[in-house]
């Protein structure tokens, strides 16, 4: 009896067990004894290839850009000690485990991991978007009333997008000088952490755009730190209540910390 | 016993999975508030039929909330606006005269529509199915609590054994998904002794089966709100952790055989 139900099994399981393969997988096995005998594929791969797995994917890079975010906020807090501590700052994360590394190693790697979680990121963000449009081809006709679902959690696509947006503008701004004004000297000179910042953030149009984006990073923080619990599975009666808590106090620090930065500017108390 | 007066109904009329569909209006003059809202549809389906125009289809069984075969998105909620309730537990006296009252059936790729509110829902048939049974030993009867299941274990198990199996969580869901279901169903095994030596086999398989025919989760907590039997969004960070943990342990298991 190697064929039950006209799934197959293979060599070295037992002889009744069914097996699941990708193409049978959604017929599913009718044994508890069944295992899954997939095509060999790496462990990361396989498990990102599922929807859930996705979901880790959103999580794990999740945290590391929040772990960006909140340690950017503590650095620029510099600012209020005045131009030689932020530009020294800037200064240290260059010269990271210098001179055991090159000027700037230990910074690239930094870089070159948030810039991978950023990749993964959107990449899982795309590809679960595209699976939950497909599964409901035909929308509602008639309008939703949603219970729970709140402003945060519906709108983490365009809270998510104006933030990257904020994010490529930003860096144009205080790393490549592009956007930014010229110094007196009419050159961009990116070390000058403290003086391109409030020669930027000195321009109100940019300040509330500055603030706006820090708003939605807020709001999609709230949400996405309280999500992270969920897609990963660290649920727990003893700390189900602190989840929420935890998100909403992670995303207020991070949002009062930045939009205190232009507003600091325009007041004349960081100049 | 009061009256309902001046209900105007919109309901989805569709003659079959691939024909378009639309709104249909009908009027009810007058219906009972002790009238639960299959019942009001009953009343205008026996009127439609002494018109001799066709009945409104729509699923129904038991009718005390717990075969979970009632659906109905109503004015834009599953299983109406009372919390905790199936539609034919919904009584009329949830609305009040003049009310106008949107209909729609369950809507997502899995679940194809039969006739204008009936929707196919087997594909939580391959769900369940997906996660085979559990090994017990047979032969004679065993002895009564020869297995023995903390109490709050079995509460916690019960929980998720609430789950009918309506789809109002599916319907519900922004993104189509069927976690809350399928957090469900692996969690009210998984966490009893008897479920354990298939744990991880189920979580992956189920799961697996849910990935093909559903949307992900995005926590938005809409699923549970819809519930009717109140199952909490903890199953699904049960589901996550359990499906994390089997992708690891089966792989070492299928690495013996």
């Amino acid at each position: 009896m190697s064929v039950v139900w006209g799934l197959t099994t293979s060599v070295g399981l037992a002889d009744m067990a069914q097996v699941i393969t990708k193409s049978n997988r959604s017929r599913g096995p009718v044994t508890g004894t069944a295992l899954a005998s997939r095509e060999k594929r790496p462990f990361l791969i396989d498990l990102y290839s599922t929807a859930v797995g996705k979901k880790f994917a959103m999580a794990i890079s999740g945290i590391a850009l929040m772990g960006f975010v909140l340690f950017h906020m503590i650095g620029n807090l510099k600012m209020y000690l005045g131009a030689a501590e932020l530009n020294n700052y800037a200064e240290f994360l260059k010269r990271l485990l210098y001179p055991l590394a090159p000027k700037g190693a230990v910074l690239w790697v930094f870089r070159g991991g948030l810039l991978a979680m950023l990749a993964l990121h959107l990449h899982a963000a795309w590809s679960l978007t595209v699976l939950n449009r497909r599964a409901r081809p035909v929308r509602y006709q008639s309008p939703r009333d949603y219970e729970v679902a709140n402003f945060a959690s519906r709108t983490m696509r365009y809270s998510g997008l104006i933030v990257l947006a904020f994010l490529a503008w930003h860096l144009l701004d205080l790393t490549f000088g592009v956007v930014n004004t010229v110094g007196a000297d009419g050159t961009f000179v990116r070390s000058e952490v403290y003086a391109n910042v409030v020669r930027s953030l000195g321009r109100w149009p940019v300040a509330l755009f500055y603030v706006l984006a820090n708003l939605l990073l807020g709001i999609h923080l709230r949400h996405g730190a309280w999500s992270i619990f969920q897609s990963l599975g660290w649920n727990n009666p003893r700390f189900n209540s602190w989840r929420g808590a935890f998100a909403t106090a992670f995303a207020a620090i991070v949002v009062v910390g930045n939009i205190s930065f232009p507003l600091a500017v325009l007041a004349g108390i960081v100049s | 016993m009061t009256q309902l007066k001046d209900l105007t109904l919109k309901v989805w009329r569709q003659s079959g999975a691939d024909n378009p569909g639309y709104f249909e209006t009908h009027k009810v003059e007058t219906v009972s508030d002790e009238a639960s809202f299959l019942e009001m549809l009953d009343q205008l389906n026996e009127r439609l039929i002494g018109e001799g125009k066709e009945a409104i289809v729509f699923d129904h069984d038991c009718r005390e909330g717990i075969c979970g075969t009632c659906s109905l998105m109503i004015n834009g909620r599953a299983h109406g606006p009372q919390r905790a309730t199936t539609t034919c537990q919904l009584h009329m006296r949830t609305f009040n005269s003049g009310d106008e009252i949107v209909i729609e059936p369950w809507r997502a790729a899995a679940f194809p529509i039969i006739k204008d509110l009936m929707v196919d829902r087997s594909s939580f048939d391959r769900i369940v199915e997906a996660g085979g049974f559990i090994t017990a030993p047979t032969g004679g009867a065993p002895d009564a609590n020869l297995i023995l299941v903390p109490k709050p274990v079995a509460d916690a198990a019960m929980d998720s054994a609430a789950c009918i199996g309506c789809g109002a969580c599916v319907a519900a869901c922004p993104n189509g998904a069927a976690n809350l279901f399928t957090g469900a169903k692996i969690a009210h095994l998984n966490v009893l002794p008897q479920g354990q030596s298939e744990r991880y086999k189920r979580a992956e398989a189920m799961v697996m089966a849910m990935d093909d025919q559903f949307g992900s989760c995005t926590n938005h907590g809409e699923c549970s709100a819809a519930c009717p039997k109140e199952i909490s969004l903890d199953v699904i960070a049960t589901m996550n952790s359990d499906f994390r943990k089997s992708k690891s342990k089966n792989r070492k298991a299928l690495s013996r055989s």
